[in-house]
């Protein structure tokens, strides 16, 4: 019983390998060609268009999310609005543009899409009661 | 999809990690010394990855084990309150990039979580227990506190929106 269990296990990995290997594939070359300092330079200080900026840039990177606080500690020290910081960490990390191929494989195409576009305006909505909660201690 | 379909599709998913080896080959013989840097990233994920690989495997086979229709429905009942909780806790304390989990929660949908339960997951998979010490170090405890907080309601409501589109 259990050695068809570790099998069905083995064969759904392996189902799952080929997207998982693309994801991997595609993030290592990210990470290699977009340098840290693009992501200060991108912003223009005008809070509205950075808003949508930060959300962007968010969305299409991957990776650990302590690169996403350590460019949004650098974004900060260089007058970049907290707003768009936050903006940028949260989309950072609930959406993922990279990974929106394997998502759909295995979740479909309707949810992998509403899944991420609600996430991107709750990282707008999520951003603003942070740093007005926040600006209140 | 069933097993034995995903399996027959399998041919046409290695498109992507195909694709995605033809740029690399293209680096190599193009840009050298980038594709050296691209090498030592996808080394350092790739040792991430793995051991994450093997714990998933675990709870795949474990979970196919002992999470029958009948176990569930004698430990969750009617109520949907600790399924919710599942979906919040199991998040959080989830590792690893979260496209190693998509087989794992592809194959507990419909078995035990519904399609907002799984973008609830998805959505609490950012906040990282671990990291909290290095986000508090750039910013404050306070407000990662409150985004923390913030984030898991969201976390909700967005698996309430996905449960309402999706049916």
């Amino acid at each position: 019983m259990i050695n068809k269990k570790i099998i069905k296990s083995a064969m759904s990995l392996w189902v799952a390998f080929p997207s998982i290997l693309g994801v991997i594939l595609l993030i290592s070359l990210m990470l290699a060609v977009i340098p840290k300092t693009f992501y200060i330079l991108i912003f223009s200080k005008n809070i509205w268009l950075d808003i949508i900026i930060g959300g962007i840039a968010g969305s299409i990177s991957a990776g650990n999310p302590i690169t996403s606080y350590i460019i949004g500690g650098e974004l900060l020290s260089q007058g970049v609005n907290l707003l768009v910081v936050t903006i940028f960490i949260v989309t950072w990390v609930t959406v993922g543009l990279i990974q929106l191929p394997a998502e759909i494989m295995f979740f479909g195409k309707k949810f992998a899409i509403y899944r991420n576009l609600l996430s991107f305006l709750f990282a707008i909505v999520v951003s603003l009661i942070t740093v007005w909660l926040n600006s209140l201690f | 999809m069933n097993l034995k379909n995903k399996i027959k599709n399998l041919s046409s998913s290695w498109y992507f990690p195909l694709a995605m080896s033809g740029i690399y080959i293209a680096f190599f013989f193009f840009k050298n010394d980038i594709f050296y840097v691209i090498i030592n990233h996808l080394i350092q994920i790739l040792t991430e990855v793995l051991p994450v690989f093997f714990i998933i495997f675990l709870l795949m086979t474990l979970s196919d084990y002992f999470i029958s229709p009948e176990f569930i429905l004698k430990h969750t009942g009617k109520g949907r309150k600790r399924k919710w909780l599942f979906a919040i806790v199991g998040g959080i304390l989830s590792t690893g990039p979260v496209y190693m989990w998509y087989p794992l929660l592809a194959d507990l949908k419909g078995k035990v979580l519904d399609e907002g339960m799984v973008a609830c997951f998805l959505y609490n998979r950012a906040i990282k227990i671990p990291l909290l010490p290095i986000a508090v170090l750039y910013f404050s405890l306070s407000y990662i506190l409150i985004l923390c907080f913030i984030m898991i309601i969201a976390s909700i409501l967005q698996g309430f929106i996905i449960n309402k589109i999706i049916k």
